[in-house]
């Protein structure tokens, strides 16, 4: 077994030390019923390495990879090329095989590397601080909506029609057990967003109001107004941002108010993993930081007086403060964040710019070609590099169809909205960097024909 | 003024109706190096025993208890911009809130100094 | 003679015995200062190549960013660089031991690395449809499968993103159970020994919290929690192994008594690499736990996550489950999600995330669990708890081992700092091993113990790094009880010196700032 360094007489050797007879000497706190006699039935014995790969072979050949086929989803996970050295950093053992920071005098690397992507997250979305990362963006977001009712005192959230239906299940779920309120209702296959009702459902008992930009039909929408009025009723506005590569070419969340802006970080580094692991991003104004969930590194000196990092305001989390603390959350998506970072360091300021405005061309020119197909519309007057298209019929046989010949084309909204007959022709498409013009061309051909 | 001490390691200066309350130096001591203190608002109710305020060290969170019930007067603002002063100075410049009593027989429970001094001495 | 030397180099020994000056640059040799990259990139730089976009009329909705970000950027070869050298400041198990109780930091083999990197799984879109991605769903229904049956449970959710997540998971299927038969319990009981976590969890799901005394042995208090259990009771979290590196004997009684009461059991299953292979969980009576993947099945800890927490579940609890989980009809794998899960799985209590969980954890977990099969992971546990045992044994004349009397330990030794010198604790015994060359133990968890030390050696050491390990921690041991001053300033030869807290925490710097505006902002 070759993970395993004891030998035989090493074990031998050190039962002689321990003063034990055989290992079964100590297990013998295990009551003699539950002790298993043998290796557990029903499973295989150990494999070789390559025995292991060929088996991961032969699962890997049954997926259609979205490198190697047309490829427009989006809808919250998406495909951009990711620059080789992120995945050679990522790999090395020092950052793969460390632990959480406590250790600060020989964790610099992670605390250093965590301070600058707190900084990158916070000037992406407009706010003053950022914390160390999250789960991933459905979970942030109902932390942020949990810290707001920390904040406010108050239960009652308000929750944009645009919001990611996953992360709306997600608070839902919560919610059941926290006691607070979700007003949420269904979008419409519509260039309006729901900002008329929730700019009237704003009262004094809104603890927040939840705004997805671009939201998850791909429409962006100026925040300011809604920021105004959260704020005038003693409301706070949380932004959630699922593609941050939008925040290169369109106005921060913070710069229109957003008092908390919550991310999904896959795009930058990532990579799709069919869902996960991914890396939320969470941000806000410095004023509530120690209302903050999750991890905080920040600076300090060391003995000699050296520039350094740690983890800090520990207080918030549940190690220390154990029931009353701000969240359960223990870990944080530490590599992921890297990855994140490494990647946005990579772009920097001119390459994310030139990358968004490349997204935002290619999808403008393939809504383009796909709304002259005959029944197609385009519902978006505004998008970065996700629209909707209203089909002339149900999207989702036709997303299978697409699948037939090879095509992966885009999320339908019957999907996502189960059950909602007047979402089910819409179909989400996503256009990224990694979609050429053939591929738009092949998807825009397919479309017709099955429509047709 | 009267100071009488708390189990929990609390003091509180009575005057009148009116009291002071902060931790004391035993308490700053064992706590180490204050980092955050949550004081509470003015107009606050407090029940005696209950939670009224929070201090943190770097490692730790502990509540402050409320010696007496009252009605609070003033949270010390101080300790927001300069948390140190509670190690500095823990049973004068680094009280926590000034209130009210609402009923001044709770006194009677709490120590007095060589009382408290004897507790100490016990732990 | 001609041409004597003619390039001067004479080998030479130099003056050893000389201190080291100050160096120009900062740096020592190998050990590399870096600087930020807010201070050495530039927004101009930028290390991809990319086409140039097309012209078109935006519509990005009058939104156009006008305002800088404040991103820098660097050229690849800088960045490179400038990640290496952070890397180099980082303790990790592929440089050393790291026997971090609780934390289970095993080898994280590469054959892991590499299959989870297969682009059949690493570049798959979640909601692709799911005849597109049967080989991905396999993967987690074999993963399910093998995790049902090491734990003898009845069914897995596996969508929780990490263990105090699956805690959650967990608690919530607890209080579904409860409300689907109309039982409103208030509390959940938590040894003081549990992680931080547990009661968080509890108090996250709308739970009040009370503690569960322990014995004199390091035990749950079985007496005592009987006398607490009652009607408002809604359940136990309790970690077996605990978190003194001892097996609760009386988990069954336990979950005899709590079952009886109507309660449900919780087992944090943080510790689950001690027994795993040997003892399966549901034969004592558990209703609920959540396994470390990051932990047991060796996913890497990469600096503090992603962690993966999916949670097995008994046949009360199972019908609560969380949403989306993979089935499998003839030679099909479907996802119940939110549009089939009335047909089948009527009583759920929702979706916890977004997506289908960890998917990159669980080929690695897979894989591991693949290679080490029922055998090899008996085995796991067998040296794990062997390697605690051996360090266990070989330190308590020297640091006192506050449950050494209670029997052997499992995969974690217990020492508390007791009989230092006056002024000497605990945190300075972990910065002399850091100068050893070790990450320090877990230190000051449980906190049942004073200056615990907690010492988790893992099955994937060798017994001549354990000699070496428990050399270096006796010789920093007596130093320690003999109250040696210069172990007060310790580590000496780590990247940092001790670090400042306190100023970190009196007056957070969380983000950089551009030095005129950090003046500014003061």
């Amino acid at each position: 077994m070759r993970y395993l360094p004891l030998t035989p007489s090493d074990r031998q050797a050190m039962l002689g030390v321990i003063g034990a007879k055989s290992i079964d000497d100590l297990f013998c706190d295990v009551p003699a019923q539950a002790r298993l006699d043998g290796p557990i039935r029903g499973l295989p014995n150990h494999a070789s390495e390559m025995a292991v790969e060929r088996h991961f072979s032969e699962l890997a050949r049954q997926n259609m990879t979205a490198s190697h086929h047309p490829f427009f989803l989006g809808a919250g996970a998406y495909k951009h090329h990711v620059p080789a050295s992120v995945d050679h950093i990522i790999q090395r053992g020092e950052f793969l095989t460390a632990y959480t920071p406590y250790q600060p005098e020989i964790a610099q690397g992670t605390l250093q590397m965590l301070f600058e992507f707190q900084t990158q997250v916070a000037r992406l979305f407009g706010c003053d601080v950022a914390n160390a990362s999250m789960y991933d963006g459905s979970t942030a977001c109902w932390e942020a909506i949990g810290m707001a009712g920390r904040i406010t005192k108050r239960t009652k959230a308000l929750l944009s029609s645009g919001l990611h239906p996953h992360y709306v299940s997600v608070a839902k779920t919560m919610a059941q057990y926290t006691g607070d309120t979700l007003d949420t209702s269904l979008p419409e296959l519509s260039a309006q967003t729901d900002s008329a009702r929730l700019l009237a459902a704003i009262d004094g008992e809104t603890s927040c109001v939840v705004v997805q930009y671009p939201d998850i039909l791909g429409r962006i929408e100026d925040l300011s107004a809604i920021a105004a009025k959260a704020h005038e009723h003693g409301a706070l506005l949380i932004a959630v941002v699922t593609e941050p590569v939008a925040l290169g070419a369109i106005k921060a969340p913070g710069d229109m108010g957003a008092d908390i802006v919550v991310g999904e970080g896959q795009s930058l580094g990532v990579g799709l993993q069919f869902g996960g692991p991914y890396v939320g991003l969470f941000a806000c104004k410095e004023k509530f930081v120690r209302q903050m969930p999750g991890r905080l590194c920040g600076e300090t000196v060391d003995a000699e007086g050296k520039r350094g990092f740690v983890l800090t305001l520990s207080t918030r989390e549940q190690h220390i403060r154990r029931e009353k603390a701000t969240s359960n959350i223990c870990t944080n998506s530490g590599l992921c964040a890297l990855a994140f970072s490494v990647h946005l360091t990579l772009l920097g300021e001119k390459g994310l710019r030139g990358l968004a405005q490349l997204n935002h061309a290619l999808a403008v020119q393939a809504a383009d070609r796909l709304s002259q197909i005959a029944g197609v519309e385009l519902v978006n007057d505004s998008f970065f590099n996700e629209f909707t298209l209203k089909l002339p019929t149900d999207a989702r046989p036709v997303v299978r169809a697409l699948a037939d010949r090879k095509i992966l084309g885009g999320v339908s909204l019957g999907r996502l909205y189960p059950g909602a007959a007047a979402l089910r022709n819409g179909l989400l498409v996503a256009v990224t960097e990694t979609a050429t013009q053939e591929d738009v061309e092949t998807f825009a051909a397919a479309l017709q024909e099955i429509l047709a | 003024m009267t100071r009488y001490f708390t189990e929990d390691h609390e003091w509180i200066d009575v005057d009148g109706d009116s009291a002071t309350v902060g931790i004391t130096h035993y308490a700053q001591s064992q706590l180490g190096d204050i980092v955050f203190a949550e004081v509470p608002a003015a107009g606050a109710t407090l029940n005696k025993g209950g939670d009224a305020a929070v201090v943190e060290s770097v490692k730790a969170a502990s509540d402050v208890y409320a010696p007496v019930s009252g009605t609070v007067l003033e949270g010390n603002d101080a300790l927001e911009g300069d948390p140190a002063l509670v190690n500095s100075d823990p049973e004068g410049e680094g009280w926590f809130f000034k209130l009210t009593l609402s009923d001044s027989s709770e006194l009677d429970s709490l120590m007095d100094a060589a009382a408290y001094q004897a507790f100490v001495d016990g732990l | 003679m001609n041409s004597i030397n003619q390039s001067g180099w004479k080998p030479e020994m130099g003056n050893a015995g000389d201190t080291a000056p100050a160096t120009y640059t900062g740096n020592k040799a190998l050990m590399l200062e870096e600087a930020l990259i807010f201070e050495i990139g530039t927004a101009g730089t930028t290390g991809v190549d990319l086409a140039d976009a097309p012209q078109v009329a935006a519509r990005l909705g009058n939104l156009e960013r006008h305002r800088d970000i404040g991103l820098p950027g660097l050229s690849e070869p800088e960045t490179v660089r400038h990640y290496t050298r952070l890397s180099r400041q980082n303790y990790a198990i592929d440089l050393g031991f790291f026997p971090l109780g609780s934390c289970t930091m095993k080898h994280n083999p590469r054959l892991n690395e590499k299959v989870a990197r297969m682009a059949g799984f690493a570049d798959v879109h979640p909601l692709q449809p799911v005849e597109t991605v049967q080989g991905a769903l396999a993967v987690i229904h074999e993963l399910a499968h093998w995790l049902i049956t090491l734990t003898g449970m009845k069914a897995v959710a596996m969508s929780p993103k990490a263990g105090a997540h699956g805690e959650l998971c967990g608690i919530l299927a607890i209080r579904a159970a409860l409300t689907a038969r109309g039982d409103a319990r208030s509390v959940i009981l938590c040894p003081e020994s549990a992680h931080g976590t547990n009661p968080a969890t509890a108090a996250f799901a709308g739970y009040a919290v009370e503690n569960i005394p322990a014995t004199s042995e390091g035990r749950v208090d079985l007496a005592a929690l009987k006398a607490r259990l009652g009607p408002d009771i809604a359940g136990v979290m309790i970690t077996n192994p605990n978190t003194c590196g001892l097996f609760e004997r009386d988990m069954r009684e336990i979950s005899d008594a709590v079952h009886a009461a109507g309660g449900y059991v919780y087992c944090d299953g943080a510790n689950f690499n001690a027994i795993v292979g040997r003892v399966r969980p549901g034969d004592l009576g558990v209703d609920a736990m959540h396994i470390n993947l990051h932990k047991t099945f060796s996913t890497p800890h990469g600096g503090g996550g992603p962690g993966s927490g999916p949670v097995v579940l008994s046949e009360a609890l199972a019908p609560y489950a969380p949403l989306p989980f993979v089935t499998q009809d003839n030679d099909q794998y479907r996802l119940v999600e939110e549009e089939t899960a009335n047909a089948c799985h009527p009583d759920s209590f929702g979706r916890m995330v977004a997506f289908h969980g960890q998917m990159g954890m669980f080929t690695r977990a897979l894989s591991y669990i693949m290679s080490h099969g029922a055998d090899g992971l008996r085995q796991v546990a067998e040296d794990a708890v062997l390697n605690a045992n051996y360090i266990l044994r070989s330190l308590q004349d020297v640091l006192e081992a506050p449950f050494a009397h209670s029997g052997p330990c499992m995969h974690e030794a217990l020492f508390s700092d007791n009989g230092m010198a006056e002024g000497f604790s605990t945190l300075d015994i972990a910065k002399g091993l850091i100068d050893e060359g070790y990450h320090p133990m877990t230190v000051y968890f449980p906190l049942v113990v004073h200056g615990a030390m907690l010492v988790e050696p893992t099955e994937t050491e060798s017994k001549a790094t354990l000699d070496q390990f428990i050399g270096a921690l006796r010789n920093v041991a007596g130093r320690a009880k003999a109250g040696d001053p210069s172990l007060k300033s310790a580590p000496h030869h780590a990247p940092r010196r001790r670090l400042d807290e306190t100023q970190a925490a009196r007056k957070p710097v969380l983000v950089w700032r551009e030095p005129e505006q950090a003046v500014a902002a003061e």
